[in-house]
């Protein structure tokens, strides 16, 4: 009989969360066709930058800042006490950074037509100069965000607060050593506070990521380090959104969290999907046309 | 001329080791990282009070530049302790980024700088640091001559708020200032006032600066010494004024001639007040294993060295 009870309960609980899913997907949806555009209008824009990762990334990202973070635009401040962080290891994918800093509230949609011009707080790879609201640390040497990340991590257990930290980086990146340094120290220090994603897209800048270089068996190599791994598609929110819980359900046991997420180079966009041409390069007017055809605008341009 | 009086013997890492430890009893935010080198570096004590607020980051510096990044950015005022080669060259580009460019408040603790380390030789013997850190934005550069005066720079740099670079060195040396004497950054301590030629000193060369001023008062010269304990922001009025008193100028110092306090003094008497000078670095040389004193000879840098130097100086006038 409590048995059964528990079942009912258990399937009624499924179900409401499943509705509140089911939701909260298609906001998030809607959201990220509008990240995706901005993405596309800004680099366009600015005449350089790096479309093709901010556009794998934008449903993880809409998702962390619509969804799961626990950090408000209105009190906001650099200091990362009391509330939840995030670092963009993967600097270079500011313009997706940006746009849904933006579209949370951080600062005015308009500042996005900024990016990458003189006098601007939308510097090519994040900064803190200008005290741009939402960045807490300058990002674009590669490899260095999830030291930092643990650092603010680290910093919350002494304090005893309870809040998470997220870092994004990227497969590419994961060749940089000191990745692996952070690696074994979060571990060491017992930071389950500490999220961490990777964005496996299999691409970097120079081409296929099993051409460069021997950045394979992440999934192993992480678990080998002693870390919890989530594997999750970074472009289904209800699996961005499981790959969350399952990590904040690893807080208590003293392991980090590393999510891999599997996405595509330049998703949202057919021309510029799964290649790594689109890594560093602006699409020109024409181009910028024929991707917004295929991004409906949900929430406004700038 | 002022005399100094050598009131004992210590090396200038143990002044940081007390100073640490004095930091942490006045703020419950100062935190000691090392990678791997706590006893090199003199944090056991700060250990032992504060396990807690001790954090071994392993051979892994780093990976303890960003961390220590990041525990500024949750109010933390954390020291990272290592070699001087450790914690510039090797990361150079992780604190020009994390600490640097986010300006976050990470106090650096550079041990066994210069020539002076000795045995261990070239690898270690670091003589680029100020060159590196010098030319960050905003990064605080700071070298203290003796055990005392390294203790309370430790003590300032903690109550300051930004980046610090702190260097200090390995071996035991002459304890000539003032036990309980505030350290002011930015400001230039002037260790002895004359008239004839003035002799800009840093770190251990101070002392080395001290004993050429005395050999030179025997053959009737009056050189005024500075101690210049903090490069950068340097104490730009005190040496300009010095310069046009005295008319001749050295510096002294234990780096490589490329970027280090010689040439930042010579660009501000360029600018402020021409003035003939000399130098005493280690001039654009790798060092090599011998004992401290064995180094300061051959490389040129002892008082001796320093005495004569400040006479080709006044020839110049």
């Amino acid at each position: 009989m409590a048995m059964a009870l528990f079942f009912i309960k258990f399937v009624s609980w499924k179900q409401i969360s499943l509705t509140i899913i089911m939701a909260n997907i298609e906001k998030l949806t809607a959201i990220a066709s509008q990240v995706r555009r901005d993405i596309v209008r800004m680099v366009s824009g600015a005449g350089s930058g790096h479309p093709g990762g901010s556009l794998g990334i934008t449903d993880i990202m809409t998702a962390l800042f619509f969804e799961e973070m626990k950090q408000d635009p209105a009190t906001w401040t650099r200091s990362a006490k009391g509330q939840d962080a995030f670092i963009l290891s993967a600097g270079h994918l500011a313009p997706v950074y940006y746009s849904v800093l933006s579209r949370a509230g951080y600062f005015p949609k308009e500042e996005l037509g900024t990016l990458r011009k003189f006098g601007t707080r939308l510097q090519g790879h994040p900064s803190t100069e200008a005290g741009l609201p939402g960045v807490f640390q300058p990002s674009g040497s590669l490899g260095q965000g999830l030291s930092c990340a643990a650092g603010i991590a680290l910093g919350k257990k002494i304090d005893g607060e309870d809040n998470n930290v997220y870092v994004l980086c990227g497969d590419g990146e994961s060749e940089e050593g000191q990745i692996w340094e952070a690696g074994m120290f979060a571990v060491h220090h017992k930071l389950d506070n500490l999220i961490a994603m990777t964005d496996v897209n299999g691409q970097q800048i120079d081409g296929p990521t099993s051409e460069v270089a021997a950045i394979f068996g992440l999934e192993e190599k992480w678990a080998a380090f002693g870390w919890n791994v989530i594997s999750a598609d970074g472009h289904d929110f209800e699996s961005i959104l499981k790959a969350f819980e399952l990590a904040k359900a690893a807080k208590g046991s003293g392991k980090p969290s590393m999510i891999l997420f599997t996405t595509d180079m330049g998703h949202g966009v057919d021309f510029m999907a799964g290649t790594h041409k689109w890594h560093g390069k602006a699409p020109s007017a024409e181009q910028c046309e024929a991707a917004l055809a295929q991004l409906p605008e949900t929430l406004g341009d700038y | 001329m002022k005399k100094y009086i050598e009131t004992g013997k210590k090396d200038t890492r143990s002044g940081f080791g007390a100073g640490l430890l004095e930091a942490g009893k006045a703020d419950a935010n100062v935190l000691a990282l090392t990678a791997d080198l706590k006893g090199s570096l003199k944090m056991d004590a700060f250990a032992a009070e504060f396990p807690e607020r001790f954090i071994q980051c392993g051979i892994a510096e780093a990976n303890m530049v960003g961390v220590a990044a990041g525990l500024a950015l949750t109010g933390k005022v954390p020291f990272i302790g290592s070699f001087a080669e450790f914690v510039t060259g090797r990361v150079y580009d992780q604190i020009r980024q994390e600490v640097g460019y986010g300006h976050t408040n990470v106090k650096i603790a550079s041990s066994h700088a210069g020539i002076t380390l000795g045995e261990d030789g070239a690898t270690h013997q670091t003589m680029e640091d100020i060159a590196l850190m010098r030319a960050i934005p905003g990064m605080v550069v700071i070298n203290p001559c003796d055990y005392n005066q390294t203790k309370q720079a430790t003590i300032a740099a903690a109550k300051y708020q930004g980046p610090v670079y702190l260097r200090f060195g390995r071996p035991s040396v002459a304890i000539f200032t003032p036990e309980d004497e505030p350290f002011e950054i930015g400001k230039t301590y002037v260790m002895n006032e004359g008239k004839d030629v003035t002799i800009v000193a840093t770190g251990h060369m101070v002392w080395e600066a001290i004993k050429a001023a005395e050999a030179l008062e025997a053959d009737g010269i009056n050189a005024e010494v500075l101690n210049v304990a903090t490069i950068k922001p340097l104490d730009e009025a005190t040496i300009v004024a010095s310069a046009k008193k005295t008319g001749a100028v050295l510096v002294a110092e234990e780096h490589n001639s490329a970027g280090g306090l010689g040439e930042l003094i010579a660009g501000v008497l360029a600018a402020q007040a021409p003035t003939p000078m000399t130098f005493i670095n280690g001039a654009d040389k790798w060092g090599q294993s011998g004992t401290p004193a064995e180094l300061l000879a051959a490389y040129g840098m002892d008082a001796a060295h320093i005495a004569e130097a400040a006479k080709a100086a006044m020839t110049k006038k």
